[in-house]
């Protein structure tokens, strides 16, 4: 882990202590900058969406906020994350834990080649704390990703079985049986037919009372149709962030403008 | 004129299929030749008495099961040896060792090199080093200086011979590791595992296949290897079976091998030098078979799930 990154300063420490936020947030791979100071947060209760074209650093940003790019030293981070007012960068914070506090769901669904029930177990299994009442869990994560009446009969059956939209449950599903307190989506929807996304689309409704929700799209139809706020993000830079509803229909920004109308990217 | 072209090409495009078929057939051939050759000779000496008595009569009448056990013995020992040493080799290179790290590389060129040394000579640094400085050693410190672990031994000949298997084993296994999806590693950090718990339960079981692979081509190669074990710890003929690790053993190869050259009289102990030569490829045949076997359950596991 090659960032430098230090503790926030501790007056700023009250200021954002329910969500994530961050500051000056700087990324680069192999000596190119690819998020060039980012200061954006997420609270509780709402699902912020970020849209921009290929290459403006989205995934980038939702990766830095669970230490994902860590695994590959290549990615320098530099700048500052706080997850409810503490530095993820801290060296208190385990990364395994900040881990399992902020969830993710990638694009593609990727279950592990175990059974669904295997699937769902795996975060709880790996520490002592999330071994009690499994099967409670992973039923209330089932129901909350809307997959219970789907898969309860069929738990022990390989994950490989069920269909793309259900996989991409199951992902979603498996990263709720922790109960994190973010959840990190990376273009959940991208290769789901609609009524799948929108079963997607539902249960984040549902989720984000409890939940601080980060949607990474490329669909600028689901950013104004799922979330509360929405960030466009452009080569790296943050152009600018508002309530869906404004930043769809008065955005400050023309580049903004020519993004959702199409005329850019 | 472009059709006359295109009908030479036509027609150099076929010779080379022919080419490239009759290469097939040339290795079918030859080891359609040498099996039907050693199972013409040797199935006619094959009987209960011959695998399951020691040699009488300077080899000519008897048995060879302190051969086949030896062999046996031999073999385990050397895979309980090289697996979790090559296992554990790549896992380090492949999963803790930070990129372009220089140990690796220097590990790697270590690698290419042990693959590419001649068996004899991984026979002479078994007796160099595992007899008269570790076997030796031992002997001094737990025995009083009185003759146990220095002199060749059956430990020392699995030693050796996992010396000489272990680059395929440490490449079976890498190569098993770079195949697993980096999406799994990924999923599995995500949701909080750290380091080890991914290797544990995610990347061990998946390239269980490749390892296994790995441990079938090791256990050919230890099966059949001859010099490695004639200074190490293998017997000209030696009724007992070996029961102590620093017991001396007979082995097929080595049993061949002493049969063809030093026997009393070499013409007639062929039938029974055929013979052995049958029993240890379908000694080597039911190994590999059997470590197939298991690879294919657990593939079949890991693409279920259960």
């Amino acid at each position: 882990m090659d960032a430098k990154l230090e503790a926030a300063p501790s007056r700023e420490a009250g200021k954002y202590s329910a969500g994530i936020c961050t500051e000056e947030l700087r990324v680069s791979y192999a000596g190119n900058e690819i998020l060039k100071g980012v200061t954006l947060e997420a609270r509780r209760g709402e699902i912020l969406s970020i849209i921009g074209p290929a290459g403006a650093g989205k995934t980038s940003f939702l990766r830095c906020l669970n230490r994902l790019l860590d695994l590959d030293p290549d990615w320098q981070v530099s700048g500052t994350v706080l997850l409810n007012g503490q530095s993820i960068y801290s060296r208190e914070l385990q990364v395994a834990v900040l881990r399992r506090k902020v969830g993710m769901v990638f694009s593609v669904p990727v279950t592990l080649p175990m059974t669904i029930y295997q699937n769902l177990t795996f975060g709880l299994s790996l520490n002592r704390e999330g071994r009690s009442q499994r099967d409670e869990k992973v039923e209330k994560a089932l129901r909350e990703a809307y997959l219970w009446e789907e898969v309860k009969d069929r738990l022990d059956e390989p994950a490989r079985n069920l269909s793309g939209g259900q996989q991409q449950r199951l992902c979603l599903a498996r990263t709720l049986t922790l109960e994190p307190s973010v959840l990190l989506l990376d273009e959940p929807c991208s290769g789901l037919d609609p009524i799948s996304t929108r079963r997607i689309e539902e249960a984040l409704q549902q989720l984000k009372k409890n939940f601080m929700v980060i949607l990474v799209t490329n669909n600028v139809k689901q950013a104004a149709r799922a979330s509360d706020r929405t960030a466009f993000f452009l080569f790296g830079e943050m152009i600018e962030v508002q309530k869906t509803e404004l930043l769809f229909t008065t955005p400050r920004e023309k580049k903004t403008a020519d993004y959702i109308s199409g005329r850019f990217g | 004129m472009p059709s006359n072209w295109s009908d030479r090409t036509e027609l150099k495009g076929k010779a080379m299929q022919a080419l490239t078929a009759l290469a097939c057939l040339i290795i079918i051939a030859i080891v359609a030749i040498i099996i039907g050759n050693i199972v013409t000779y040797g199935a006619g000496k094959l009987s209960w008495e011959f695998l399951s008595e020691p040699p009488r009569d300077h080899f000519t009448k008897g048995g060879i099961f302190p051969a086949i056990f030896g062999t046996a013995a031999l073999v385990i020992l050397m895979t309980i040896a090289v697996i979790p040493l090559g296992v554990a080799t790549a896992i380090y290179m492949h999963e803790y060792a930070p990129k372009r790290s220089r140990l690796v590389h220097f590990v790697r060129l270590a690698i290419q090199n042990l693959a590419g040394v001649p068996a004899i000579v991984f026979g002479l640094f078994g007796v160099g080093f595992f007899i008269e400085f570790v076997g030796r050693g031992i002997d001094r410190g737990l025995y009083g200086g009185s003759l146990v672990y220095g002199q060749p031994a059956i430990i020392w000949s699995a030693l050796t011979m996992a010396l000489l298997t272990l680059p395929t084993v440490v490449v079976a296994t890498e190569e098993a590791l770079r195949a697993i999806p980096a999406n799994y590693r990924e999923v599995a950090y995500s949701l909080g595992a750290t380091r080890w718990q991914m290797i544990w339960r995610v990347v061990l079981p998946q390239s269980a296949g490749g390892i296994l692979t790995g441990g079938i081509l090791a256990v050919s190669r230890g099966s059949g290897e001859v010099a490695p074990v004639m200074f190490t710890g293998a017997a000209y003929s030696l009724p007992e079976l070996p029961v102590r690790l620093h017991n001396q053993f007979m082995e097929l190869g080595y049993h061949v091998y002493v049969m063809s050259t030093q026997a009393f009289d070499v013409e007639a102990t062929k039938p029974a030098l055929y013979s052995t030569v049958l029993v240890l490829l379908m000694l080597t045949f039911l190994l590999n078979f059997t470590g197939i076997m298991i690879r294919a359950r657990i593939r079949k596991r890991l693409r279920d799930g259960r």
